[in-house]
């Protein structure tokens, strides 16, 4: 037997063999174009035209109008992300468990109803808020002929118009995501604790909920990175120079008005870097949380 | 049943809620379509007259055959050239366990995780460096590199249904890795397939980001062209944008139509199983 066939054979052993080469095309793919170009960004980030290696960094967090930008993206992001997944869990709640008659048709139909907003993107959103919300749109028409308010309210241009789309794009994805969840937890569990005497409200905190609390960490994480990444609504319903100057806005203004590439390229680097700390700690706070089988076993 | 048509008052509060967010989402769809028909809207509750020259408009204006073309050249691209690459690495994925795994794995689930935008702008200025960007090549790779992890991980769990004794079988039977997957998984894997296609379709028709930061001005699909006839307002009549906004929509709703008859909704969203019937 050759050295070659013996090795092999060893490598076949831990796992190893050509079959793995079928791997090849979209290892290759991943490296060529995403590491490579993030650690180009990260090499550019750190060649600026003047100020050293980090003087794109100290540049971004010296300029109040820059730096600003993290906080104005993280005060859209984090409380839209965590209205959309706070809703979702009564709504999601009521609706487990029918599967048949008519509240399973009903469940059917608001899940695909609830696609919708999904596939329309943050453009048509903008586009139909600036008309529905704006200060001659049904909206305010309708508060106005029933008296509620006496002037039209400014809900376009400023935060609110951002908000607004993201919670219209974020709810249902994170609504379907905590129900698929919910379904995956063993409705004889909670059947159990009924028959222990526990009520309803208790049967959710001390049953549902910690179950649940894994996937809620989940879901957080998908619709904050969604939100965080606001873009398109940020400028069209947004107030782009002030009020939802976010990061991603910052980050092409650099890149494609100034076309200042190393900043463009450090403020990248930062969006992602927050964009990690803030899943990394929920993530870490999940691991604290009970991750186990959701399924009731025989006892 | 444990709950009859008088539900408690907390109900009624999450239905009401449930209703007031349709309610308005119909109204923020609605008051584009109405828009976009309508002659003369300003300060009233319907427009003036009705027309639908505003369309002929969009579509002369803004070039749209051409756009929908680039659209249409972009999807079947991506969706082709992903499910060539991530099928295979799929199968892998699924089925063998080798040092490295875990970390493949993870690296495959970034681009995912990571906003556009992020990834977005040093790849654009890579392609850019290289001459890619700007064509319709630029705008393929770049819609890529969410797409092709979108595949693999849409494919593992139908992968991992099928039982590998069938292809053990096809083995004993002389079948090469090329065949089994050509004659036994190709088969087996079109329901998979189709959800994946189509998933990864929806998501690039409707990817902004990284199709805005790479396409050139012959290279823009539906959304991106939509963006632009909209961040240029003013020049161009509110209505014929409100216009082009429902011809995207009325096109992302049959795509939708067809997604729902292939893939669970929950499965737009991320990968999740199924529910127990």
């Amino acid at each position: 037997m050759s050295g070659r066939t013996a090795l092999r054979h060893r490598l076949a052993e831990r796992g190893i063999d050509r079959q793995l080469l079928l791997l090849a095309p979209a290892a290759a793919f991943v490296a060529v174009l995403f590491i490579y170009p993030f650690l180009y960004g990260v090499g550019l980030s750190l060649q600026p035209a003047r100020g050293g290696p980090l003087g794109a960094y100290r540049q971004f967090f010296a300029d109040p109008y820059q730096r600003d930008t993290v906080l104005t993206t993280l005060g859209l992001a984090l409380p839209a992300a965590l209205l959309n997944v706070a809703a979702s869990v009564p709504i999601a709640y009521r609706m487990r468990g029918h599967r048949s008659g008519w509240r399973s048709r009903g469940k059917r139909l608001l899940t695909t109803v609830l696609v919708v907003p999904i596939t329309l993107g943050t453009v048509l959103t903008a586009q139909g808020l600036l008309n529905f919300l704006g200060p001659t749109g049904w909206f305010n028409r309708i508060l106005l002929a029933t008296g509620l308010v006496d002037a039209p309210l400014r809900l376009t241009n400023n935060y609110w118009g951002v908000f607004f789309s993201l919670v219209i794009t974020g709810f249902p994805f994170a609504f379907l995501l905590v129900l698929s969840y919910l379904s995956g937890i063993d409705p004889t569990l909670e059947r159990a604790a009924a028959t222990l005497g526990a009520g309803g409200a208790q049967r959710f905190r001390r049953i549902t909920l910690p179950l649940l609390a894994p996937g809620l960490a989940t879901t957080f994480c998908l619709t904050f990175v969604l939100a965080f990444s606001v873009f398109p609504s940020a400028v069209l319903v947004g107030d782009p120079a002030g009020q939802t100057r976010v990061i991603s806005i910052a980050a092409y203004d650099a890149a494609y008005v100034r076309y200042d590439y190393p900043m463009a390229a450090a403020i990248a680097v930062i969006m992602g870097v927050v964009e990690l700390a803030v899943i990394a700690a929920v993530l870490g706070w999940r691991s604290l949380l009970y991750t186990g089988s959701t399924s009731g076993g025989k006892g | 049943m444990r709950r009859g048509l008088v539900a408690r008052p907390a109900a009624w509060l999450v239905w009401g809620l449930v209703a007031f967010f349709f309610v308005n989402l119909a109204g923020v769809i609605g008051s584009v379509v109405v828009s976009s028909f309508g002659t003369r809207w300003f300060d009233t509750w319907l427009p003036q007259g009705w027309t639908g020259g505003w369309y002929a408009q969009a579509w002369q204006e803004f070039g749209l055959l051409s756009v929908l073309l680039v659209t249409v050249q972009v999807s079947a691209l991506v969706v082709g050239i992903s499910v060539l690459i991530g099928v295979p690495a799929a199968y892998v994925l699924a089925r063998r366990s080798f040092p490295g795994r875990r970390l493949l794995y993870l690296l495959f689930l970034l681009p995912i995780l990571m906003p556009p935008i992020t990834y977005g702008i040093p790849l654009a200025t890579v392609l850019y460096k290289y001459g890619f960007a700007g064509h319709v090549s630029g705008v393929v790779l770049a819609n890529l590199v969410p797409s092709v992890p979108f595949v693999i991980l849409t494919m593992t769990p139908f992968i991992e249904q099928i039982d590998p004794a069938i292809e053990r079988a096809a083995r004993m039977c002389g079948a090469g890795t090329r065949q089994i997957f050509t004659r036994i998984l190709a088969p087996l894997l079109v329901p998979g397939l189709l959800a994946a296609s189509i998933l990864v379709l929806v998501r690039t028709v409707g990817m902004f980001e990284l199709t805005f930061l790479t396409a050139g001005p012959d290279s823009q699909t539906l959304v991106v062209a939509l963006y632009y006839s909209m961040s240029a307002a003013g020049i161009r009549a509110q209505q014929s944008v409100d216009a082009m906004a429902v011809i995207y929509t009325t096109m992302m709703l049959v795509l939708l139509v067809v997604a729902l008859r292939f893939v669970n909704p929950t499965q737009l969203v991320a990968r999740v199983k199924e529910d127990v019937e």
